[in-house]
Formats: structure tokens, sequence, C-alpha cells
């Protein structure tokens, strides 16, 4: 491309949020020191570092426990539903009043654009709580069975890819279920986890109804393992999943699990083709790929795949890469080392097990975790990149003949979490869509999320939904789904 | 009407006609074989096509780039008036703005032309003398196109007589809804016979087409019947170039050059009033299509109100605080 027209850097002003050298964890209304090893957390763009926070102790997941154990059974429990409501409108106001300050302190702590904070997660995360602030007196008329009960205090442990909007998905439903909570954010991403103590703290959330202890796994099986929690519920690896579901069998606790995902994304030969590949794009790019249902998998009909390839090529070239604070930036910088050498990994073997691995030019930061856009084709079913989950923007493509071939390659992995269907014959997407393993199956359309719907998976991309009407059962005791 | 199941769409391959740019030299032998080949274009989904100008609309355009799109923008305006009541005075003093936008800083560029009705091209042409700004002319019974093909003709034939160096005209939006495909590209291609030198320009009017497929099908008619520009709008329907229309024009540009070589131009006409529009469009320029499109030579703005706003945007940057409506020319 010439540089005929360039964009003059854009940058979100930092200094809207103030982030102090250290955060205790938050437990019972109050911010305290933890007891654990204190970690930092870095900006992955620069790998500048932001804070240092304290990793709960045992101890301290204990004294979190039982600060939500008295919550609920004295103050949240027994509250007049209406008024719980109340609660969950006002936090829902305030993280829309200070929606800038989330926006640039996840983009700072995640390293995700400024666009795709500003304009997807925060705004969600809001309407999560705007939206479950509206169930929190009509549980009766859900449809849930009658009089259906919280369960209690609920563990919960979330992933780094959305810290604020999974922190939602998790808080919104169990508070306005009547259930108190112990929070834990992911290792490398608590900072805004710990701006929305500070707006519980400023709506004048009853102590100890929320409490968020960070740390790093040890913390989080704390959380999980502990005997006076009633309800557990993870999103993140496929393989910590498993531990947690293997933590918990045997005992009394309700249990949801939000997975891994390794998402087909179906174009048929008579799909409108240029809002295909933008769909495409937005499948696999959107977050650096760092979506449990990414669409990773392109499965494109053989009678269109030339076209497509030639045409995703040259809209990933106008891809914007580099800092996430600047306004006009579509591609952000991988979350950490870790998972930028987890990727280069899955990349290298796509490559050694004869993949075409296909990149554009484009110029990466000197400092920080990054990863250009990358797509491979000519990849086969039995290829690692097409059956392990990369999380990170990079898309395998694969080919099929006829419908049948296509439905039979896309629920050919051991996830089950969404998939995407692109043609004009509607006749065609409802048939596809029945027949798909996947808990989520978009249209014409990838990566939409509403808090009236839900989401979960299929197999080993976990149990339970989160959103809609379904998302209230997983924190209700005898609720039965009609 | 034919269909490409009808047995008899077959005879109705008596038609002599210029064929179009190969590869697509055989689509319009018939009626059946360029509504096959129409139809048989991959369709737009228009909540998608939304959503992507959506996203483009937020980029952020500030200093050095906002200061270039601003001039850029200015140099791409059809300054245009097409009233009733236009008169050689008043067509007079848009040439003189069009020549001289901003008297107050000789830096600013020109625009790329003034467009007017047929009538009044000799006046323009008299007025911009040399200065390299183009007249255009609206002909072929602008705006409805409600006229037979002699008339229409005879319009354009006017209008390049008169001076004009590009004429803007108007399809046949009646033919193109009851599926007349054919009679749409023979028309197209008799105007751009009458046009001799001057460049053609083709409107759509997709305020009337309604539908996404329906305006990448029009925009192939009229790139596969030789016209060097296609257009959105007359300007005088509601809604004009809206910014899908646009980028579904622009993609049409764009795979019409990938496909045949031959590059033509994009206008998007009407609604089009402030910079921040102008700078979306010259974004959605380049991203969909790419910088070979950011040239007057192959972009315009159709507008009116438009120079006005740049000016006035383009003073603030210059001295840091907004005038006001009086620091620029009344039109």
């Amino acid at each position: 491309m010439t540089s005929l027209f360039e964009y003059a850097p854009a940058p979100e002003s930092r200094s809207i949020v103030d982030i102090a050298p250290s955060y205790g964890l938050f437990i019972d209304g109050e911010f305290v020191d933890g007891t654990g090893e204190p970690f930092k957390t870095v900006n992955p763009a620069t790998e500048e570092v932001l804070s240092q926070v304290s990793a709960g102790s045992d101890a301290d997941v204990d004294r979190a426990v039982a600060a939500a154990r008295r919550a609920f059974t004295r103050v949240w429990g027994p509250m007049r539903p209406a008024d719980r409501g109340k609660y969950l409108f006002r936090i829902a106001r305030l993280m829309q009043e200070r929606s800038r300050e989330f926006a640039v302190l996840e983009s700072l702590d995640n390293g995700k654009p400024i666009r795709e904070s500003r304009d997807v997660d925060v705004p969600l995360a809001a309407a999560h709580f705007f939206y479950h602030a509206g169930w929190a007196d009509k549980l009766d008329h859900a449809g849930l069975g009658p009089g259906p009960r919280p369960l209690g205090v609920a563990g919960q442990v979330i992933p780094w890819n959305f810290p604020l909007l999974m922190l939602a998905w998790k808080v919104a439903p169990a508070l306005a279920t009547g259930n108190t909570v112990v929070l834990k954010p992911a290792e490398t991403t608590p900072l805004t986890a710990l701006l929305f103590a500070e707006i519980c703290q400023q709506a004048d959330l009853p102590p100890g109804v929320v409490n968020i202890v960070t740390g790093a796994g040890d913390t989080g099986r704390a959380v999980v393992e502990h005997d006076d929690v009633d309800k557990v519920a993870f999103t993140g690896s496929t393989e910590v999943g498993r531990s947690i579901a293997r933590a918990v069998a045997g005992t009394r606790k309700s249990l949801t699990l939000e997975l891994g995902g390794k998402a087909a994304n179906i174009v048929f030969d008579d799909a409108p083709i240029d809002q295909a590949v933008e769909g495409i794009v937005q499948g696999i790019f959107f977050n650096q790929g760092h979506v449990c249902c990414a669409g990773s998998r392109l499965l494109v009909q053989e009678s269109v795949h030339d076209e497509v390839i030639a045409s995703l090529q040259r809209r990933i070239s106008t891809l914007r890469v580099g800092d996430p604070l600047d306004k006009n930036t579509d591609l952000g910088a991988i979350n950490s080392a870790e998972q930028l050498a987890r990727i280069h990994e899955l990349s290298d073997i796509g490559e050694a097990e004869g993949a075409q691995r296909w990149q554009p030019d484009c110029v990466l930061p000197d400092r920080g975790f990054w990863f250009p856009p990358t797509i491979f084709t000519q990849v086969s079913p039995a290829h690692r990149i097409a059956r392990d989950e990369v999380f990170g923007p990079v898309l395998s493509v694969l080919t099929f003949r006829t419908p049948d071939e296509a439905v039979a390659k896309a629920n050919n992995t051991t996830y089950g979490l969404s998939a995407g269907i692109w043609s004009e014959k509607g006749s065609r997407i409802l048939k596809i869509a029945n027949q798909l393993r996947a808990g989520v199956v978009w249209a014409n359309t990838f990566n939409k999320f509403d808090p009236t719907s839900p989401f979960g998976g299929y197999k080993q991309s976990g149990y339970g939904r989160e959103g809609g009407r379904h998302g209230l059962t997983g924190y209700l005791k005898g609720a039965t789904h009609s | 009407m034919t269909h490409v199941l009808d047995p008899g769409a077959l005879s109705d391959d008596t038609r002599v006609l210029t064929a179009p740019t190969p590869p697509y030299d055989d689509v319009t032998r018939s009626d059946s074989a360029f509504r096959t080949f129409l139809h048989g274009l991959p369709g737009v989904d228009q909540v998608g096509a939304e959503s992507r100008v959506a996203v483009l609309g937020t980029r952020s355009i500030k200093t050095t780039s906002k200061a270039w799109a601003i001039d850029t923008a200015i140099s791409m305006v059809d300054l245009t008036t097409l009233e009733g009541a236009d008169t050689p005075g008043k067509v007079r003093s848009l040439a003189a703005k069009a020549r001289r936008p901003d008297p107050s800083d000789p830096a600013c560029p020109h625009v790329a032309a003034v467009c007017v009705y047929g009538d009044l091209a000799g006046v323009a042409r008299e007025a911009l003398g040399d200065s390299g700004i183009h007249v255009a002319a609206v002909a072929t019974a602008f705006p409805s196109g409600r006229a037979s093909r002699a008339v229409k003709i005879a319009d354009v034939e006017d209008a390049v007589a008169n001076g004009a160096d590009e004429i803007d005209m108007v399809i046949d939006r009646g033919a193109f809804l009851t599926g007349r495909y054919l009679d749409v590209y023979e028309e197209i291609v008799a105007v751009k016979e009458a046009c001799g030198d001057a460049h053609l320009k083709v409107i759509l009017e997709t305020g009337e087409l309604v539908t996404l497929d329906n305006v990448r099908r029009a925009s192939w008619i009229a790139m596969l019947a030789g016209g060097d520009f296609i257009k959105t709008s007359t300007g005088k329907v509601n809604p004009a170039a809206t910014l899908p229309v646009s980028l579904v024009m622009l993609e049409a540009v764009r795979d019409f050059r990938a496909a045949t070589g031959r590059q033509v131009g994009f206008k998007p006409a009407g609604g089009i009033r402030t910079t921040k529009d102008a700078i979306k469009h010259l974004v959605l320029i380049n991203e969909t299509v790419g910088p070979d499109w950011l040239d007057p030579a192959w972009f315009r703005f159709g507008a009116s109100s438009l120079l006005n706003d740049l000016l006035q945007q383009r003073q603030k940057l210059r001295t840091g605080h907004y005038s006001g409506p009086d620091y620029v020319s009344v039109d």
C-alpha cells in the first residue's frame, strides 16, 4: 500500500484513568493487603509494569468466603428482590458513567484495541448488569419453576481475554438471583476487576456481596475447593476446567464451565462474499483471536475457495496492527509472553505439517508481545492447527464440496462452542444450523453477543449456559427449565 | 419478460450491440444471458454492509491527516447547482468560487468541476476558461429520465456542443425495476456514443433501486456499457449517497478493474454535507479500493453545501479557531 492517506496517531488519553502503584484484595467491602506473594501486572503492548497486585492466600480466600457467607445470610439473601435490582441498576449506570476509564484500563492491561474495549467490552458489560437487574424481582415469572432460591456463595474464576466482560457475565446473574460472590480475576489482567470493586463501593453495595481476590492458579484453586462455596463458575481453558470438574466431583457444589473452542465458520458458494470476508476477519481477528468462540476453522466451499482467499488476503492487508490505545488500531497486542509462545509453537507445527502460512507485510512494534494476522491454507482435518485451540490471530482454512461434508467437518472437533454459516439461502442456513453440534450458531454474522442470548458449549467446550433466561438456572436452587 | 428457463428467450438474440470489455463480451448477447449474469453476482448482505461502514466510521482522522483529507476532498468536489431558478449570473458566481474557493488563502486547491444543467454549460465553460476545472452537465431528461431515447440523446449532444467535458446521465430506473436490463445497458451505450470525448458518469439513483443487490447489478450494467464513472444519485431523491451504497459501488469498481483491467470512477452525490461525511468517504475508499481511487480523476463528491463546510474546517485547522458562516462565501 502506498502512504497517500496515512492516519496520524489518534491515541486515547491514558490520563483518564488513575492506576495505583499497588492494589490489595477487595474483601468485605474494603481493600486489604493479601498475605500471598504480590505479583506485577504489565502492559503487554510495551512490557511496562502497570501496578503491583496482592495475591490471595488460602487464608485470604477463607476470609473472603466467610464475608460472602455473612453477606448472603444476613443482607443479600433476605433483601427484597426489587432492592437487589436497584443495586444492580446503580452498578450498571456507574459502569456507563466511567466507561472511558474502564476502556482505557482494559486496553492497557489486556492489550486489546481501544475500539473494541470502548465499543464492545464495556458497553456489553454494562448491558449484562442492566439485563440482570431487570430479572432480580421477576424470577418467579421466569418459567424456572415455583419460588426459585439462590444457591449461596458463588466462587468464580475468569480468564484474561475479556476481563471486565467475563466479570459481568459471572457477577450480574449471581447477584440478581440473590447469591454473593468471591471472584478471582486472571493473573495477567486484574485491574478492571479492581476498578469494578471501586464501583461496588461507590454504589454502596453491602460489604461482602462482591469479593475480589486476585492471584494466580493457587488462589483460583483455593476459591474453587473451598468447603463453604456452593457454586463454582469457571471460564477458561479446557485443561483447567477438567481439573476443576475433578475437584468439584462428589461435593454438593453446582458447577458451570465455559471452556475452549475450535469453531467452524462455513462459507457456501452462494454467500454474500464481501460480507463473508468481513465476518471471517471479525471471527478470527476480533480481540487478537483470544476468543473461545473464535471462528478459527474456515470451511469454504471449493468452488469459491480461490476467490474468498484472494479477497481475504486483500482485506487482511488493510488491518492496522499496533498501539492498542490508538483509536484506529484493529489488532492489538498478544496478552502475555506465555500465550505468544504458544501461538508461535502451534504455527510452527502447522508449517511443519505441510500447511501453507500467509501473513501480510506488517511492521510490528519492537517491544511488547505481537503476532501478525495469519492464515494457513491447505490445512487438513488431521493437522494440529485444525484441531487444537490456538487462541491467537491464526486462521486455518479447510475446504468442502457438499453440505454434508461441511457439517461432518464442522462437527469433527472435541469442542462445540460456536459456529458460523454464510449463505444467501435461508432454508440452507436453518437446516445446517440444526445439524451443527455447537452452542451458538451465527448466520451471516460472527462474534455477536447479547445479554439476552444464552451462551455455552457442547462436548469439551463445557456445560451450563450464561446469559438469557437459561443463564439464571445456574444460580438457582430447584430451577427447572421449561 | 424473458427468463433463463424461458424457451422463447433465445429468439431474442437479434440485437446488435457494442460488446462489453472481455471477459464479459458475451454476457449481453441476450436478455436472458444478461439477467443470468447479473443475478449471478454475489449477493450483498445489508446488515453486514452496514456494520462494515459503521466500523470504518469510527476512524479518527486528526491533525496532518485531516488537513490532507480536507484539501483532497476540496479538489474532488463537483460544485453543483441544479435548480429551475439557475441563471447565468448564478453559474458565473459558482464558477468564481470553484476557481478560488477560499479568497483569503491562495493555497486552497480549486474544485474538480462545476455541475450544471446542459443549457448553462456554455456559461460555465466561458467562466471557467483555462482554469483546468471541468464543466459537467446533467442530461438525459435529468432527474427522472422519463423521455424517449431520441430526446435523451439530443439532450446529451446539446450539452456537449455547449462545452461540457463531462455528462452526468440517469439510467432508466423503470426499465431496471421491470427487469429489462438490456434496455438499460443499450441506452447507456447509446449515450456514451453521443458523448464523444466527454466523460460519462452514470447515475443509478440508488434511492429508487432500494436494495443493495440492485445497486450492485446496476453498477455492473453501467460499467459494462462503458460508463467512465458510476454515480449514486441525482440529489433529487432521498436517500441519496449513503455509506453502505457507496461501499457496494466501490466494491463493484474494484471487482470490475480486477476482472477487466479497466478502472471506473465513483461519485457519491446528494446528502454529503459535512467534512465528517466527506472524510468517512475518503476512509471508505482508502480501506476498500485503495489509494488508486484517491484522486479527482477517479473520485468526485457531487455536492453544493459541502464545500463551505470543508472551507470552515480548513480555516479552523489553519487558525486554530472556528469562524462562522460569514467567513466563507454564499453561493
